[in-house]
């Protein structure tokens, strides 16, 4: 009994620790939104000028883009298409995988799915996250993956930011500088706010890019639970009509 | 005169002609009338008796999808995440089947726990339905080889590491270990050849068994009759034409009834299938988006969602004498404890109704537990998950074994003759 009684208070903690068991720089929400096509296009230009010289989307097809991003293949063609290719050709990049692990230790990771696989927050908090660490071969170090091998791409519109670290005592009780925030270094081309929206719209592309058929998923969805609402009505009405003569 | 005269004959008369013309060489109408037509169910069937049914369409869905999705799947491990992908993006309405499917896989376990749970709650394991129950035991064993299978085919990072920690599981047996798998993985690693063993499985093997074992489940189940909520026996008291009192013919009745809870499972389904086809990371996982990488393990591993319960208790059990091999037994015995449970339940009493108290908190702790336990093995192998797990574990075998007595001594209500409505 007495195991039960700490197994209930056990349970009615869990919630509780669940959350105190997190750890790790906390995330920004991106707010990205998908169904705004201006950001997307933006998001889309971003991501062939910024992204796309080291990272591919190597699943995901211009003409598709063009489609779903109400542009021309001509558009496409002339804005995001910088080495020529078909329409039908998926987003690679002209890097080699090869070059890249001798340049940066590891070939940069196809961005198709990234925000399937960390999350629309982690890639925005990542992308508003470098900051200057001398110790490092790149010169940046970033808050969300420490250790990063990515330079910081965007330095020029950002700016470089500088860490904010507070001791702490680690698990052995030893005190260690603990990253606590980063605060505005060098100023870029970009005032902050501005480059918030720019990253967001690349966060809203890649959200996109990671399930093209997301917009049509959550579009259908409604009337195809209209339609079984009234199919379950109908049921609902033969199964009562049927059962009338049951005693 | 003669050609007149048969084309006169109404097209419901031909219809019949060709009916008699089949029964005299395959028993069709026979067999429909034994199955559906004069099938005699309880006529009291509650909320709990739509999950069968509920059960027999989400296999055909499976099966279905499941086709449709292996015409555009390469079992290749340097194709399958891309083709998944190309299954996603380039194929027609490919990512309606696929979640369809994977989604599918999710509710197939919802909907037979629920089914399960009804077995308990009303006593549908007793007497005379025993090989009924563990022709169900058998389904949901080849329930739960089929989806470990199938997680490893999109070749994600978490099918491959999942499967790398549940294959290594037959490892810790002793002497035999490594040998068991290295043959289950039929190379030194997971890997293309596991891959394409898996497949192998996945779409054949398992499905032609579980197909079998549901036929034989309802066989077995229409040569004993359904139980019902009351937990009484209906054939007891037949009418003057030989039909039971409370049974109602399975169609038309049951057919519109299921037709019914099926279309409120339908909205609920596509709920998912149209607005969380990842369920908040529970049926797709993120680590899953990622391609299987050798090198790299996700930062927490875990089975699936319907798996966990069993997860939890493998971990709970300390390794001692050298060995982890113990947790691997727990793991085994907590599920196959359950083809014992028609003789371990004593009761004089069926359903759950005209049981005592004690039964009742039994059956409540323990459904509260398998969740809770679901939960443990979600989360990392840490305090206070591991405690509560170990706590879990001893509730989920006492409740098993510990009825023959706990089951005995309670306070019975007397069975009504006839159902109550």
């Amino acid at each position: 009994m007495k195991a039960l009684r700490a197994f209930l208070v056990l349970l009615a903690a869990m919630p509780a620790m669940a959350i105190a068991s997190e750890e790790g720089y906390p995330l920004q929400e991106a707010n990205a939104d998908v169904a705004n096509l201006g950001s997307l296009q933006r998001g889309a230009r971003n991501f062939v000028n910024y992204c796309m010289g080291c990272h591919s989307a190597k699943y995901m097809r211009f003409s598709q883009l063009a489609t779903d991003l109400a542009l021309t293949e001509d558009d496409v063609q002339a804005n995001l298409m910088f080495v020529g290719g078909r329409i039908y050709d998926t987003m690679d990049t002209a890097m080699p995988a090869e070059k890249a692990r001798q340049w940066f230790g590891n070939a940069p990771p196809d961005l198709s799915l990234i925000v399937r696989s960390r999350g629309a927050d982690y890639v925005y908090t990542f992308l508003r996250s470098f900051y200057v660490d001398p110790a490092r071969p790149t010169g940046v170090n970033n808050a969300v993956l420490p250790g990063t091998a990515m330079p910081h791409v965007l330095a020029a519109l950002q700016g470089l930011q500088r860490p904010r670290f507070e001791d702490k005592a680690g698990p052995d009780g030893k005190m260690f500088p603990h990253l606590v925030g980063l605060e505005p270094g060098v100023p870029g081309e970009m005032p902050a706010a501005t480059y918030d929206s720019f990253v967001r719209d690349t966060v809203a592309f890649l959200e996109y890019v990671a399930e093209p058929a997301k917009a049509k998923r959550l579009s259908l969805g409604v009337w195809v639970i209209l339609f079984l609402l009234m199919f379950m009505a109908f049921c609902w009405f033969l199964y009562k009509e049927y059962w009338k003569d049951v005693k | 005169m003669a050609d007149a005269k048969s084309e006169a004959v109404p097209a419901a008369g031909r219809l019949a002609r060709l009916g008699a013309w089949i029964d005299e060489r395959f028993p069709m109408t026979s067999l429909w009338k034994e199955h559906v037509s004069e099938y005699y169910a309880p006529k009291n069937f509650n909320f709990w008796y739509y999950f069968g049914s509920i059960a027999l369409f989400v296999l055909a869905l499976q099966i279905v999808t499941g086709i449709f999705l292996t015409m555009s799947y390469k079992p290749s491990a340097t194709e399958a995440f891309g083709s998944v992908e190309y299954i996603m993006r380039d194929v027609e309405w490919g990512w309606l089947i696929r979640y369809m499917h994977s989604t599918g896989a999710s509710a197939f376990f919802i909907v037979v726990y629920l089914h399960m749970f009804r077995a308990l709650l009303y006593g549908s394991h007793r007497k005379p339905r025993e090989l009924l129950w563990i022709f169900g035991v058998l389904i949901y064993l080849a329930l739960m080889a089929e989806a470990f299978f199938g997680y490893l085919l999109p070749w994600g990072n978490m099918s491959y590491w999942g499967a790398q920690v549940i294959v290594s599981l037959f490892g810790t047996f002793p002497l035999i270990g490594d040998s068991l798998i290295e043959w289950i993985r039929g190379d030194y690693f997971i890997s293309d050849i596991t891959l394409n063993r898996f497949f192998a499985l996945h779409v054949v093997a398992l499905p032609l068994v579980l197909i079998f074992l549901v036929v034989a489940h309802i066989l077995a189940l229409h040569e004993v009759g359904s139980n019902n909520p009351d937990g009484i026996e209906i054939k007891k008291t037949k009418g003057a034409d030989g039909h039971p009192l409370d049974g109602i013919p399975f169609h038309p009745y049951y057919t519109v009834k299921d037709l019914y809870g099926l279309s409120v499972f339908l909205v609920l389904f596509a709920a998912v299938i149209f607005f969380a086809p990842e369920m908040g990371g529970l049926f797709l996982e993120p680590p899953n988006f990622e391609p299987a990488n050798p090198l790299l393990t996700p930062p927490h591993i875990a089975p699936v969602w319907y798996f966990t319960p069993y997860y939890a208790i493998l971990r709970a059990v300390p390794a001692f004498l050298n060995t982890q091999v113990w947790g691997v037994l727990a793991l085994f015995a907590a599920v196959l404890l359950l083809f014992f449970v028609p003789w371990l339940d004593r009761s004089p009493a069926k359903s759950i109704r005209y049981r005592g108290p004690i039964y009742k908190v039994a059956l409540l702790v323990f459904s509260i537990n398998f969740i809770v336990l679901g939960y443990c093995g979600m989360k990392p192998a840490v305090q206070p998950f591991k405690g509560i797990s170990v706590v879990g574990t001893l509730i989920y075998f006492a409740f098993f074994l510990l009825m023959p007595w706990y089951s005995r001594i309670d306070r019975t209500k007397p069975e009504p003759s006839r159902v109550t409505s």
